[in-house]
């Protein structure tokens, strides 16, 4: 048989398939993708006609029905709460500052990432325009500008908005020696920002409000629950039976109850669980205790993922090198386990950054809980207005959470971790 | 050593905690025990024949029953939607698969507080008042004071009712061990299901009419002020309900899409290879394999619907949290009573773990755990 091969004819190869993304006619693509059959044919026009009816209602309502001045009078109340009015410069202040920390933080960042990359360690990261990737929050920002109404608020996004870009260009040329102080740098900004708001006559952060008062409290709980989570999901995987069960109940514990029973222990208990003459913490401070009670245990599960992540063979070899099982963990096991746990730790905050709409429940002046009060005011009353306030509430919810749910999945794609 | 070190120092802390708690309730005068739950509630529940003369535990008892009305009916509700989303997403029809992403968008990034606020102040509470309320024969009626569906009406004979149903029911099981045993020795198609429902409708047809039509299904009517007969759900039920099951249908339609793609292609390619046809194909090849990678995730779901029914406190629906928040308004001792919740929301989660753990080891194949 092998031989007569050599005599056939050669088998003409089948024609290379046209490449899927080869651009399609408007009139191919509305085939290949909108009438491919009979079925087909009919969802479209179903599904069109219910979209097309929905997008009506929704942009009629946004643009003509919705009486927006309930939002547009009582903006900088949702923005900051009773925050005293005298002192809003201070939080434009630590805006600025923010601005210029974390825009010099990020821009930090993507030249370790070009140094990465040029010395081979790193994949490239994947091309996107760097407006597309802020694209909600410019969206977002826009349409607060647009409820303020004022050019000194425009002017001040602006200025914000060019620092930010200016010392992200200036974080770009770090040079290599000083690459490894800039976290320490963002921190420092970080809190001389949070200072500038409440240090040198400024106002405690118990009287803070509005979206300023959800920020705080996500970025404050998740900052809390980190360390936390972390000596717990050791604590969930250590050798030592004792530690192992105590870890293990509190995370299970913690993550079998809804978070309003954790904030409503806050809110309740924790006057009963202190000894005569300490004073009850402040609602806010207990809604944070309540928060990282609760964060943390879903920090240990996500770090523990990663902890797990971490092959054994890196472990055995710290061993064989004579490492202490304390030095084992801190300079081989965590420092792999972490830079994985990443995106979950994002995802977490994400969570918690949807869930201070809670504290609406026990009261606090929260971005929800404005919202909903609004309508409660003499000029407002009575005339629902519910949808609007609540419609501004979600949008801001809305485009932050999609904003860093992407961000997320980008540097989910870019660390590997869906290919492993 | 160690270890009793860190296990003396936790007992400690606890202990102290223990302490310090019943050190305040005492001075304070306030009951350190669970007595308190026999007392009077001291409130009314609306929408349901519980009186403020009955203990609060009756009360939580009400709430029990509460939570898991809202629970099981909005997992439901959200795997079937969410089912339809999640395949909807992996749609060859560009328009359906970017609705379907556009509402998984949507949903899964506004808080669930928020959505079940805008159903309730914004959508429910505004339907129109009985006196113009929407009527829509043979389904329902809709107004402000939530939505009456028709429902049986007992008129008699429901025991002996009861008792042909239980017959139907071992009957139709009869039949279903019967067809699958024949399946196996044979290999004849079972149609099990077709078989046993069948059987279990026979009989309980025939049942129906023997004991002279025990239910009737009552329409009901609509008043000036009130409507009579039928079910009434509660504006807050219909609320929380459908907010839940739309929130959580977005995390089950990414889990099933996520599920589907991760059935391996060389599945389908087969299933193509045999001459399916693409339903065919989806129903017997890859949502079988799809459903199997999804347990875990969805049951996780399940959990997130049931701890999320606590937010009911917020609109009142008076579910556990609720009914715990008035009490201890009503001067219930506050540390029990959370307590208490806490407890019952474990109870809960340790049933549906449980279920879909007993689920998930049926359906793990063999050599594969």
């Amino acid at each position: 048989m092998a031989t007569r091969i050599d005599t056939l004819e050669p088998v003409p190869l089948p024609e290379p398939e046209r490449s899927p993304d080869r651009r399609l006619s408007p009139r191919e693509w509305m085939r290949k993708n909108l009438f491919g059959s009979v079925l087909d044919s009919i969802l479209t026009v179903v599904f069109a006609a219910f979209l097309t009816w929905a997008a009506y209602r929704i942009l009629k309502f946004v643009f003509v029905d919705a009486r927006w001045e309930i939002v547009e009078r009582n903006l900088t109340t949702l923005m900051v709460g009773s925050f005293p009015r005298g002192e809003l410069w201070r939080v434009w202040t630590a805006l600025f500052i923010l601005a210029a920390s974390l825009g010099f933080g990020a821009g930090a960042l993507a030249l370790r990432r070009r140094r990465e990359v040029a010395e081979g360690r790193a994949a490239p990261a994947p091309r996107s325009l760097a407006l597309r990737r802020v694209a909600p929050l410019v969206v977002l920002v826009a349409v607060l500008l647009w409820f303020a109404g004022s050019f000194e608020a425009l002017g001040l996004v602006v200025a914000i908005a060019l620092t930010c870009v200016g010392f992200n260009l200036l974080g770009r040329r770090t040079p290599l020696r000083l690459d490894r102080f800039v976290p320490l740098l963002v921190l420092a900004g970080t809190l001389v920002a949070f200072l500038v708001i409440v240090a040198f006559g400024g106002v405690p952060w118990t009287n803070w409000g509005g979206f300023m008062l959800t920020i705080f409290l996500a970025v404050g709980g998740i900052a809390l629950s980190f360390p936390i989570g972390i000596l717990l999901a050791l604590g969930r995987r250590s050798s030592l039976p004792a530690v192992r069960i105590v870890c293990t109940g509190y995370i299970e514990i913690f993550r079998g109850v809804p978070l309003i029973t954790v904030l409503f222990m806050g809110a309740f208990m924790i006057g009963f669980l202190l000894p005569e003459g300490v004073e009850r913490p402040d609602p806010i401070v207990r809604a944070l205790i309540a928060f990282v009670l609760f964060t943390s245990a879903y920090v240990a599960e996500v770090v523990r993922g990663g902890l797990q992540s971490v092959p054994a063979g890196q472990i055995e070899a710290a061993q064989a090198l004579g490492l202490s099982p304390f030095r084992t963990t801190r300079v081989v096991v965590l420092p792999q386990a972490l830079r994985s746990v990443i995106p979950g730790l994002v995802g977490q905050f994400i969570s918690l950054f949807k869930d201070t709409s809670l504290v609406f429940v026990i009261g606090l002046a929260e971005l929800l809980t404005i919202a909903e009060n609004l309508t409660k005011q003499p000029d407002f009353i009575a005339q629902g207005l519910i949808v609007e306030t609540l419609l501004f509430a979600s949008f801001i919810y809305w485009t932050g959470s999609y904003w860093m749910s992407r961000e997320s999945q980008r540097l989910e794609r870019r660390l590997g971790l869906g290919e492993r | 050593m160690l270890q009793a070190v860190f296990l003396t120092a936790v007992v400690a802390f606890l202990l102290y905690l223990v302490d310090t708690v019943v050190w305040n309730l005492e001075r304070l005068g306030i009951p350190t025990g669970f007595d308190y739950l026999d007392q009077p509630a001291g409130f009314a529940i609306p929408d349901s024949d519980f009186h403020s003369s009955q203990s609060l535990w009756d009360a939580l008892k009400v709430g029990i029953a509460n939570t898991v009305k809202v629970s099981v009916l909005g997992i439901v509700l959200a795997t079937v939607l969410g089912v339809l989303i999640g395949v909807a997403r992996l749609s060859t029809n560009w328009l359906v698969r970017r609705s379907a992403a556009l509402y998984v968008e949507t949903f899964r990034n506004i808080p669930v507080l928020v959505i079940i606020l805008f159903w309730y102040l914004g959508v429910v509470i505004r339907l129109p008042p009985i006196g113009e309320a929407v009527d829509v024969p043979g389904l329902g009626i809709v107004s402000n004071r939530g939505i009456v569906v028709p429902w049986f009406d007992k008129v008699g004979g429901a025991t002996a009712f009861g008792a042909i149903a239980a017959v139907g029911l071992l009957a139709a099981a009869a039949v279903w061990i019967w067809r699958t045993r024949r399946y196996d020795r044979t290999g004849e198609p079972h149609r099990r299901v077709l078989w046993a429902g069948g059987v279990l409708l026979g009989i309980l047809a025939v049942g129906f009419f023997a004991t002279g039509a025990p239910w009737t299904v009552e329409t009901p009517e609509r008043g000036e002020r009130s409507t009579t007969g039928g079910f009434r759900l509660s504006p807050e039920y219909v609320a929380l309900l459908i907010a839940l099951a739309l929130y959580t249908a977005s995390h089950i339609a990414e889990i099933v899409r996520g599920s589907i793609l991760a059935v391996p292609r060389g599945q389908s390619e087969a299933a193509n290879a045999v001459g399916l046809s693409g339903f065919q194909r989806m129903w017997h090849v890859v949502l079988p394999q799809a459903f199997r990678i999804s347990v875990p995730p969805v049951s996780n779901q399940y959990l997130n619907l049931m701890k999320n029914s606590s937010l009911g406190v917020a609109i009142s629906y008076y579910e556990i949290t609720k009914i715990t928040r008035v009490s201890i308004s009503q001067q219930a001792p506050a540390v029990q009573a959370i307590l208490l919740l806490m407890v019952l929301y474990l109870a809960f989660s340790l049933l549906i773990a449980l279920v879909t753990n007993v689920v998930n080891r049926r359906l793990t194949l063999k050599g594969r755990r």
